[in-house]
Formats: structure tokens, sequence, C-alpha cells
């Protein structure tokens, strides 16, 4: 727990503002997107994550690799998740965007009981603001 | 237009002082400023030392422009791709067609010969002068993409009870409503700080032109707003010629329609008509960029390493299919990976060099395209191409500009979905995917939608294999941070595509990255 915790506030200091990117390139043009957001942990894994890292959680192989989220030792320590949906890396982006506290900790909870990982203790949506700072 | 002895700034601001700002505004675009593109022609490289290499990493347009330019100006040039095809982005799915995607689901696209799905890049602005410079030199045909057509549907589930409007009657609506307030507070003297009476007056006129106002100042249905927004009975011919005009929506559900989004979309600078396609589908600037390249191109490779040092550039690559591994040996070396996939190949860059490749996320987007059995949105709805636009994650469905008023079957787009949409119908299979276009559209065309409906395909940007995403996402902090490190010529290497451009996710932008990048490589080989 002890690096856990030291895990999170490290994040808290490093986590960058993230200045939304005007998207730029070819856009719809439409209106704002009216379907109703994933609230479960479950939803947003299938409506947000599933696009990349599949639905059986193996992730993909191609030019490069996206990686599988099944049996994935490194779901022990929440904290790694929830950094990475935070910040994203290489092609994945930050999803904050997107995704409030309570969805990162639904989203995490699941995919740390799902897809053969085993780490019962559910993540708390205290835990994810404190490493948003907030 | 140069004078010696006097600086360009100088001159422009002598310009500027005796002619005031039309003349100077004309005087910058003379000189190459305030123009719509930084393209100034292709570039004149020649005198490369004689033997001097260079490996091209990846076929997309930017690695195949400067493998072109490069190979013109007198190197000796090799380019290696991961696909048994070449164009990169640029690329049309026809019938015939088999697509894997990253999970493995595999469709067979089933289109009607002559018929496509784009599903990356599927209008070109008409200043994307580079891009239309290479075509007509390539030989790609083009036609015009029909960008703005007023009779499109716009669909809000928070507006008018969820059915879909004109976007000329709620484009008209809105200006008209805008511009009937505006006069109100003019006559309601809440502008007298900003207008004098004169002011005042002509702009009544121009709002009462603009938004189709009567003497009153009033909008609502007579046969000015009809003008705009359509009629309930068109004119006609002998006894019941008389137009009867139509009447106007509520301003509330206008507003909640967000047609203004759709309305200001239109005047984006790259939105903006003439816009165009190569006909029979974006792919064939691909092929036409090939054919210039094609004996320099190597298939197949999945490129490992690559590593330099004083002696050269050593890239290792592996074939796809037998996995056998090979070095590759340049000089120098032009790599057009998407950052996404270049970030996970070892290499020896500058650790500036590494970070700003890593730091770069990718958009995801979606496209599906449905062949429908007739052209029901032309006989049935008097649509020829241009888009309907919604709320729904689809985010619109948009018209074939090509073979109009046949009988036999179209494809249109049945989604071009980004963000939260986007993931959405990404993490679908191709099978729900179609599903969800087919619910989702009928919102438009309901009865026929999902009746016409032949066969689809879809490509999810995200599980695409050879590039894990569809463009480089750039914000202030990362452009501020790793832009210039990202383009800088690190030793033998330098980096191009849409990624190391400001026409981000462009074709245009790939191609100007492109063409600066082999000019400065280039200016370093011969200083060596």
């Amino acid at each position: 727990m002890k690096t856990r915790a030291a895990f999170i506030f490290l994040l808290a200091l490093t986590a960058p503002a993230l200045a939304q990117a005007p998207s730029g390139g070819d856009t719809p043009g439409s209106a704002t997107n009216k379907t109703p957001p994933p609230v479960t942990g479950e939803q947003v894994y299938k409506q947000v994550c599933q696009a990349c890292h599949m639905a059986d959680g193996m992730g993909g192989k191609g030019a490069a690799m996206i990686p599988a989220l099944a049996k994935n030792a490194k779901l022990e320590e929440p904290g790694y998740p929830i950094g990475m949906i935070m910040q994203g890396r290489g092609a994945m982006p930050p999803l904050t965007d997107l995704l409030g506290p309570a969805q990162i900790a639904g989203v995490v909870t699941y995919v740390r009981t799902h897809f053969g990982n085993n780490y019962k203790k559910p993540v708390t949506e205290a835990e994810v603001k404190m490493m948003m700072g907030q | 237009m140069h004078t010696p002895g006097t600086t360009r700034r100088q001159l422009l601001t002598a310009i500027g002082m005796m002619g005031g700002t039309a003349a100077l505004y004309q005087a910058m675009t003379t000189m190459g400023h305030a123009a719509e593109t930084q393209y100034s022609g292709p570039p004149d490289l020649s005198g490369a030392r004689p033997g001097a290499s260079v490996l091209v990493l990846g076929s997309g347009l930017a690695g195949m422009l400067a493998a072109y330019e490069l190979g013109k100006a007198g190197y000796k040039v090799r380019i290696l791709e991961f696909q048994n095809r070449a164009g990169g982005r640029n690329w049309s799915l026809y019938g015939g067609d088999t697509y894997t995607e990253l999970g493995g689901a595999t469709q067979k696209v089933g289109f009607a010969s002559g018929h496509y799905l784009n599903p990356g890049p599927w209008r070109i602005p008409h200043h994307h002068r580079t891009l239309l410079h290479y075509c007509k030199a390539f030989g790609v045909a083009l036609e015009p993409f029909i960008q703005f057509n007023h009779s499109g549907y716009v669909h809000n589930a928070g507006a008018f009870g969820g059915k879909p409007v004109r976007y000329r009657e709620a484009a008209a609506d809105f200006e008209g409503n805008v511009a009937e307030l505006l006069g109100k507070a003019i006559d309601q003297k809440a502008l007298d700080a900003q207008l004098t009476a004169e002011d005042k007056d002509k702009l009544k006129e121009a709002l009462r032109g603009w938004g189709m106002l009567d003497q009153d100042m009033k909008y609502k249905a007579n046969l000015l707003s009809a003008e705009h927004r359509g009629y309930e009975r068109p004119p006609g011919g002998g006894v019941n010629g008389s137009p009867i005009p139509s009447e106007p929506f509520p301003f509330r559900d206008v507003v909640n329609s967000q047609v203004w989004k759709n309305m200001a979309f239109f005047m984006n600078h790259e939105m903006q008509t003439t816009m165009f396609q190569p006909v029979g589908g974006m792919g064939m600037i691909g092929k036409a960029f090939q054919r210039q390249v094609q004996p320099m191109i190597t298939f197949n490779a999945k490129v490992t390493r690559i590593h330099q040092d004083e002696a050269g550039v050593t890239v290792t690559y592996a074939d796809t299919a037998s996995g056998s591994v090979t070095e590759a040996k340049a000089d120098y070396c032009v790599c057009a990976i998407p950052l996404g996939v270049l970030n996970q190949i070892e290499n020896n860059m500058a650790p500036a060099k590494k970070s700003a490749i890593a730091a770069v996320p990718y958009s995801n987007s979606v496209k599906i395209g449905l062949q429908m059995a007739r052209r029901f949105w032309e006989t049935d709805d008097y649509i020829y191409g241009g888009h309907s636009f919604t709320s729904q994650d689809i985010a619109l469905i948009s018209y074939p500009n090509y073979h109009l008023f046949e009988d036999g079957p179209g494809v249109l787009l049945g989604a071009f979905a980004s963000g939260a949409g986007a993931y959405r119908l990404a993490g679908m299979t191709p099978e729900q995917r179609i599903e969800a276009a087919l619910a989702q559209g009928s919102v438009f065309h309901p009865g026929t939608y999902r009746k016409e409906y032949q066969t689809g395909a879809s490509v999810a940007w995200s599980r695409v294999p050879w590039t894990m995403g569809c463009c480089a996402r750039w914000n202030e902090e990362t452009r501020k941070t790793h832009y210039q490190e990202l383009v800088k010529v690190d030793d033998r290497v330098v980096l191009a595509g849409e990624h190391a451009s400001y026409v981000g996710c462009w074709m245009e932008g790939a191609l100007l990255s492109s063409l600066d990048a082999i000019t400065r490589l280039h200016k370093r080989a011969l200083e060596a």
C-alpha cells in the first residue's frame, strides 16, 4: 500500500494540464453527440476500451501492438491503469475528456476483476479523484 | 518584387502607409503571404552525390512523394512497406476486397462494381494545392465532391421531437430569427452605444435582406422567408401555379437542433466549397503515386529496428509472410511511419526525438459504407450528394457524388464517427456496426433505409493493423514542447507524414511535411 500511495502522489504531481486539442483534420460537422454516456464499469469498457483492447481484453498485434489487459499483472497496482487512462501512452490518448472519476473507477474495477484478472478490491471514485488532484 | 537594399518588411510597411490595407493585402498576396497554402511549387532538388542512397519507411503519400522527388534528384531510393499495398491511409475499399482488422474480424467487401468506401480521406479542399498539383502531374482525374447540399437533413435527438428537418429550413429559420432579434435590439436602443443612427439604418437594411424579414422587421411565413426555407406548395404552372409559403419552425427547436454547428462547419476554411474527389475512389491517388515509385517498393516488410551511425542507416525488417529477417542499409532515411507504430520500434534516435514520438496520441474514427439497392435519397427525397447530420454516434450520412441518377445501387457513407461515437462503433463487430448504422440512419429515411440495404463494410481506425489510430492529435502544449524536435533532421533520419505538419489529418499535411523533410535532408546530405 505504501508504494501505491507513493505512485499515486507522484502521478498527481506529474499529471500535465490536459489542454484539450483542437481536433484538426476532417470532422463530421454534426451536433453534439446525444447518446447517453456509459455509466457502469462494464459499459465503459464496452463503449470505450474495447475499441482497441478488444472484447476479450486480448489487445491486438499488427505493425505494432496494443497490450492485452487479460491476465495482466500490471493491473495489480490500480494506480497503473488509472494513470494510463488519465495520461495515455503512445498512440493511446488520455481519456479524461470522455470519462469522469466515477467512470474511471468503475472501469478499472471491472478490468481488474475480468479477463482472467482477480484483483477483488474495488477502486473508488475518491482514489481516482485524488490521483487527478481533485 | 524584390528591391535591393530594402527589407521585405520595410517595403510592406511603406506600401501599407501609402495605399492602405487593401494595397498591403494585394502586395502580401503577390509576395506569397496571406495565401491559402504554404505550397510554392514542387521542390527543385538536384545534384545528389553519386551513389547516395535513401531508405523510405512507409509507402503512404508522404513516403511515396519523398521517394519520387529524391529519386528525381539522383538518390538511390528504396521503400519498405508493412502492408501488401501502397497508399497508406489513402485507401478505397471495393467489391472483392478483403480487410482484416486487429482482433481478427475479416470483412469481404461486397459492393457492386464501380462503387466504393473511402475509409480515410474522402474530400479535398480546393486550396490543398500540393495534392492538386501532384494529382494533375500523376494523371489522377478529379471530380467535384458535393459538400454543401441545402436539401440534406438535420437531426437532433433534442429538437423537433427527434424528427429530421431539411438543412435549408433550419438554417433559414436560424438566420431569420437572429435577424429579427437583432432588429428588435436596435429598436429597443440596446445598441445605441455601439452604433450611430446611420449605422443602425444600414444594419437594419442588412438584417432585412439577409434574414428575409418583412417591412416590419418580422420573420414569418410569407414568400420572402419561403425563398430561403422552401414552400408549402412550390411555384408551378397553370391553374395552381401560385406558391404557398411554408411555416417557420418554433425558434426554440431551431436553436436546440444546433443547426448553427452545421452552418459554422461549412464556413471552416477546410470545408469551404469547391471540394474534389478522385474519379473511382480516393485510393486512385495512392495508386497514381505508386505507379511513379513501384520498382522501389518492398511490400510485407515489418520494420523492427532503425539504427544510425557514422557509416549510415541500418533498418531491420521482417517479412510478414515468412518471418525472415533482413537488414537494409542506406546513407539516409525518411521515416513516414505513423507515430503510434514508430514509438514501438527500437531505434537510436536522439532522446528528444524519441520523447516527441511518444508524446502524440492518435484520434479514432469510424467509417461505414452501406450499399442500397436503389438511390432512394435521389428519387424519393431529391437529395443529390451532400450530407445529413445527426446527434447520434454515426454523426452523419453522406450521399454518393458519383453515378447520380442511375437505376442501380449506390453506396452511401453510413457513418463518419469521431470521439465517443467512434469508440462505441469501433468496439463492435463489423456486423454490429452495420446494424447500428442502419438503426441510426433510418431516422432520415424511415422505411426505405433497411429495406434497400444490401451489403456494407466498416473501418474502425483504432483497429487498423498498420496505423492503430487515425491521426496524430497535437495540442498547444505538445506542439510547444515537441513539434520542432519531431521535425528536426536527426543526423541521417528525418520524419515525414501528416503528424509532422500543422495540416494534421489531411493528405496535404503529409505532402507538405514530406517536401519540407526531403528538402532539409538533401541540404544536409550535400553538406556532409
